[in-house]
């Protein structure tokens, strides 16, 4: 039986084989692989780039304490960027479920319509939900559009469900019962996570501690962007790096926020329109600072 | 020499339901090219749109082109210098006579092109102009935009490739197999292309797919869902079907809702027992033709168990607080930003559904119209909101009334579906309806053209159908309230449900709605009355006269209000007209019509409503408004269009 761990040891192999780099999980919380700088700003630009990670994606109303089978708080994605996408990108990601020991000739394979949208980020893309027995184990997406900008290469993106991926090889049930390797299982190893995550997101977070380092973040993002110029000699220099860390608290905040039941109708939107604002800020200072570094 | 014609464009996998619209899109787009052919046949799979067409010629029938020059009188060089540009000498030019005098002319054959060449030219632009809802850049931006990526294109005419590139990708003879089970580059000619994809698992045609899964679904007891197939047929290039089951236990949890998981979430048909119970099975359709040894069916079993375990999971945690009790909590979900939250439209409902007459049920129902918003089901279950609040307010012990009412309230959801049953659920889903109308109007949310992302014209549909097949007499003007743009839209409703849903004629429809459509009952029942007289031989004679009557009226500029004088009318037929009218007025039209007729016609015929006298011209004008006023409350007569 593959553990968890072996299933990312095989996929990152198998996409460090076809020229991927093979990054670490982003050391700032975010809600899904997107939106790592890895994703969301490489994707802009005229430069091609091929990146694999696993990404421990939060989701605070996701979380169920433990109790639920099938439902996390974090759960891990394993992310691929092939940027340009390769003409044969469909049939290098059925090689990467074979390597993993899934006969698909014997296995029920559909690639079914499911467009990726992240308003908050100005980012769209066209794709598939792939579906293997009835599970949905991946989204595909051709990306269109990230902060608002047409992207010059149309990157593909594979966003698989390293945990639904596992309970499928292993035939778990649960994921908590998934071996994460001999002798631990998915409980052993994160079960603590959920349940008190759970707790802190739905119950013990304190609401204005919460609004006030959101408010920090929101500022300390503003400041930066705001000295942003596209005409400096040296804007190459600026830390539009650091800017995006202070957007992704923001994000992250703003769901803790939300789980916490602390956003009220009518100041929902808004929050949203200020996360969005830094975001695609970011992102079309970035594009403007890679034209500069491409000459 | 008679050529068969086959183009194949292999792509990434198109959306199920895009692709019947894409394929008449094809072949229109190719008819237009005007190339002869015999038959035309349109084939896909989720993978490949593929036009055949028999009988191509070899080359376009030759024509000729006849250029006209200078007149015989103009001088000789001008002559000289019109035959060298058509690459003949003077005296080979013709002379020919015209309207306007002699000119020299010419005639030069043109050969016609060979069919292959005006396909590779017309292609490549053909095959991007084909229409689809959304399209994607898949070479980088400013590249070509399809639906998905064009990975391969076959294109024969005949043996012959007809090449041509897009995005990189060339035209060949070479296509591609099922995406495991079939080889991914496989000669083929026109002649044997069904059979090499059949050979390499792919069915090409939709209908056969159709009619396999058909076969195989003939010995369970399936619910019966057309749509699901389509979708099924158009996502499989091999589709089998599997049976697999679940635990009974999962049979407490309300159909609604199994049915729900099966159908939209995973695509399976439901089964029935003997009784038309839901039975603890389903059926899955795979892209492959074989399940030995268990896996696909043990695998969606596995997925369907812990969907179903979600959903019971949801239907627990959501019991622990009734329905009413939610009610305050819809002041934390937003209708529309600037609308209000869902309790403040839960206010209006409730207000709007006692001024129509709504009893304590309905308002009670109004009530908790909303509520199931907040539970846990609707936020998985997106689709089954009001069936779900209809449930746990049945659950929780709410009158009938008032959970049927709550469980229908979204109905009709299409021309097809029924109105909510009950006079409680038709009360609450009008008032639902019209406050989601009113309110998007009253602040500039008007759809337009095919953006309609509040689907406000199913609701004024949904309003128009509930007022009309509920029997409900409540004037819709008054529920409409001042707003001229509703006012249109909902006159346009109107038209469209009796026009395109009852079947009336549309002269019909505008006649009798030119007498007012206020009132739904009184049009249709006015509807139904001039489709019958329309039969009776009386009815077009009179309703030209009408029409005539109308436009005497309009010509003269005749407002009304003039004093009819007796005195003034002619013996004969003037006078005998107005006696009749003074027979027959207050009478139902289908009892005088056919009496009434031909003293109107005599009227037309002896008399000359544009006498010189003034007053009696102003009489006349006056007896014939009165004419048409005695019918306007039904119809206006001069809408019918008439053949004479």
């Amino acid at each position: 039986m593959q553990s968890f761990q072996d299933i990312i040891f095989t996929l990152k192999r198998y996409w460090a084989d076809r020229g991927c780099i093979i990054q670490e999980p982003y050391d700032v919380e975010v809600g899904a692989g997107t939106m790592c700088p890895e994703t969301f700003l490489r994707v802009l630009g005229p430069h091609p780039y091929r990146v694999a990670y696993v990404q421990p994606s939060r989701r605070p109303a996701d979380g169920r304490y433990g109790d639920n089978p099938n439902r996390l708080f974090k759960h891990s994605q394993l992310q691929v960027i092939l940027k340009p996408s390769p003409d044969d990108v469909i049939e290098q990601y059925l090689g990467s479920l074979e390597a993993m020991g899934i006969d698909l000739r014997k296995h029920d394979i559909k690639f079914e319509e499911d467009n990726w949208e992240a308003p908050t980020l100005g980012a769209w893309g066209i794709g598939w939900q792939v579906m293997l027995d009835g599970l949905e184990i991946t989204q595909f997406t051709y990306f269109q559009q990230c902060g608002g900008i047409d992207l010059d290469l149309v990157p593909a993106e594979l966003t698989y469900g390293l945990e639904r991926l596992a309970a499928f090889l292993q035939v778990k049930d649960s994921v908590y019962d998934i071996e994460w390797t001999k002798g631990f299982s998915y409980a052993d190893v994160r079960y603590r996570d959920e349940l008190q995550y759970s707790v802190y997101n739905f119950e013990a977070a304190d609401i204005p501690t919460l609004w006030k380092l959101f408010e920090l973040h929101e500022r300390e993002a503003a400041r930066l962007l705001k000295l942003y110029d596209p005409k400096a000699a040296d804007k190459k220099r600026f830390p539009l790096l650091p800017t995006y860390d202070h957007a992704l608290k923001c994000s992250n905040l703003f769901n803790t926020l939300d789980s916490r039941g602390a956003i009220s109708v009518t100041e929902r939107v808004g929050v949203i329109q200020r996360v969005r604002k830094i975001a695609v800020g970011v992102a079309q200072a970035w594009a403007d600072q890679q034209q500069e570094v491409a000459q | 020499m008679s050529l068969p014609f086959l183009l194949e464009i292999g792509t990434e996998e198109i959306p199920d339901w895009m692709i019947p619209g894409a394929l008449e899109n094809l072949r229109l787009l190719f008819e237009k090219l005007e190339i002869p052919h015999e038959s035309i046949a349109m084939d896909a799979t989720p993978r490949r749109l593929v036009l055949r067409a028999e009988g191509l010629p070899e080359r376009q029938a030759d024509s000729e082109e006849r250029v006209v020059g200078p007149a015989k009188s103009a001088p000789a060089q001008a002559v000289a210098g019109f035959a060298r540009k058509q690459g003949v000498k003077p005296e080979d030019l013709a002379v020919e006579t015209t309207a306007k005098g002699e000119y020299y002319s010419f005639t030069r054959k043109v050969a016609g092109r060979a069919s292959k060449d005006i396909l590779a030219e017309a292609l490549p632009s053909l095959i991007l102009q084909i229409y689809f809802p959304k399209t994607m850049y898949w070479t980088a931006k400013g590249g070509p935009r399809f639906i998905r990526p064009i990975r391969w294109m076959v294109a024969l005419l005949g043996e012959e490739i007809v090449p041509f590139e897009i995005a990189g990708v060339h035209s060949g003879a070479l296509t591609s197999g099922h995406r495991r089970l079939g080889a991914r580059e496989i000669a083929i000619t026109t002649a044997d292309y069904e059979q090499r994809l059949r050979d390499h698992y792919v069915i090409l045609s939709a209908e056969r797919r159709r009619e396999k899964i058909r076969k195989e679904l003939a010995g369970v007891r399936i619910k019966p869902d057309p749509a699901l197939l389509e979708t099924l047929v158009y996502i499989t290039e091999y589709p089998t079907a599997i049976t697999g089951s679940f635990d009974a236990q999962f049979l407490e949890l309300p159909e609604e809702v199994l049915v729900t998981v099966m159908r939209h979430h995973q695509k399976y048909f439901s089964v029935e027992d003997a009784r038309g119970k839901l039975a603890p099975q389903f059926v899955a359709v795979m892209n492959i033709p074989a399940d030995p040894e268990g896996f696909v069916r043990r695998g969606n079993e596995r997925v369907l168990r812990a969907r179903f375990n979600d959903a019971r999971f949801f239907w627990e945690a959501d019991r622990k607080k009734t329905l009413a009790a939610r009610k305050l909590d819809l002041a934390h979900v937003t209708f529309q930003a600037k609308l209000g939250t869902y309790l403040e439209k839960t206010g209006r409902v409730v207000e709007l559904v006692k001024e129509l007459g709504g009893d304590a049920d309905a308002a009670r129902a109004a009530e908790l119209l909303k509520c199931d918003l907040t539970t846990e089901l609707v936020k998985e279950f997106t689709e089954l909101q009001g069936v779900v609040g209809g449930l746990y307010a049945r659950a929780d012990g709410e009158p009938e009334a008032v959970w049927q009412a709550v469980y229908d309230h979204y109905k009709p959801e299409s021309m097809d579906d029924a109105i909510p049953r009950g006079r409680t659920g038709q009360l609450v889903s009008l008032a639902d309806k019209l406050d989601t109308l009113r309110g998007c109007f009253r602040v500039g949310m008007v759809p337009s053209g095919s953006r309609d992302p509040f689907a406000l014209r199913r609701a004024a549909q949904g309003v128009v159908r509930i007022l009309v097949e509920g029997e409900i007499s409540v004037p819709l003007l008054n529920l409409i309230g001042p707003d001229d743009a509703l006012r249109a839209f909902f006159e346009d409703r109107v038209r469209f449900y009796f026009k395109d849903h009852c079947g009336f004629a549309y002269d019909e429809v505008n006649a009798c709605m030119a007498s007012g459509w206020s009132s739904l009952l009184d049009l249709k029942a006015r509807l139904l009355r001039v489709q019958a007289l329309r039969s009776t031989p009386d009815f077009e004679p009179l309703a030209a006269s009408f029409k005539r009557i109308r436009n005497i009226l309009d010509q003269a500029e005749f407002k009304g209000g003039v004093g009819f004088n007796q005195q003034l009318l002619e013996p004969g037929p003037e006078q005998d007209l107005y006696q009749e009218y003074r027979r027959i007025a207050g009478q139902p039209i289908e009892h005088v019509i056919s009496q009434l007729r031909p003293k109107v016609d005599l009227f037309f015929d002896k008399v000359l409503v544009n006498a010189p006298d003034a007053r009696v011209r102003q009489n006349r004008l006056a007896l014939l408004h009165t004419l048409l006023a005695e019918f306007s409350p039904i119809a206006d007569f001069s809408e019918i269009v008439t053949h004479s």
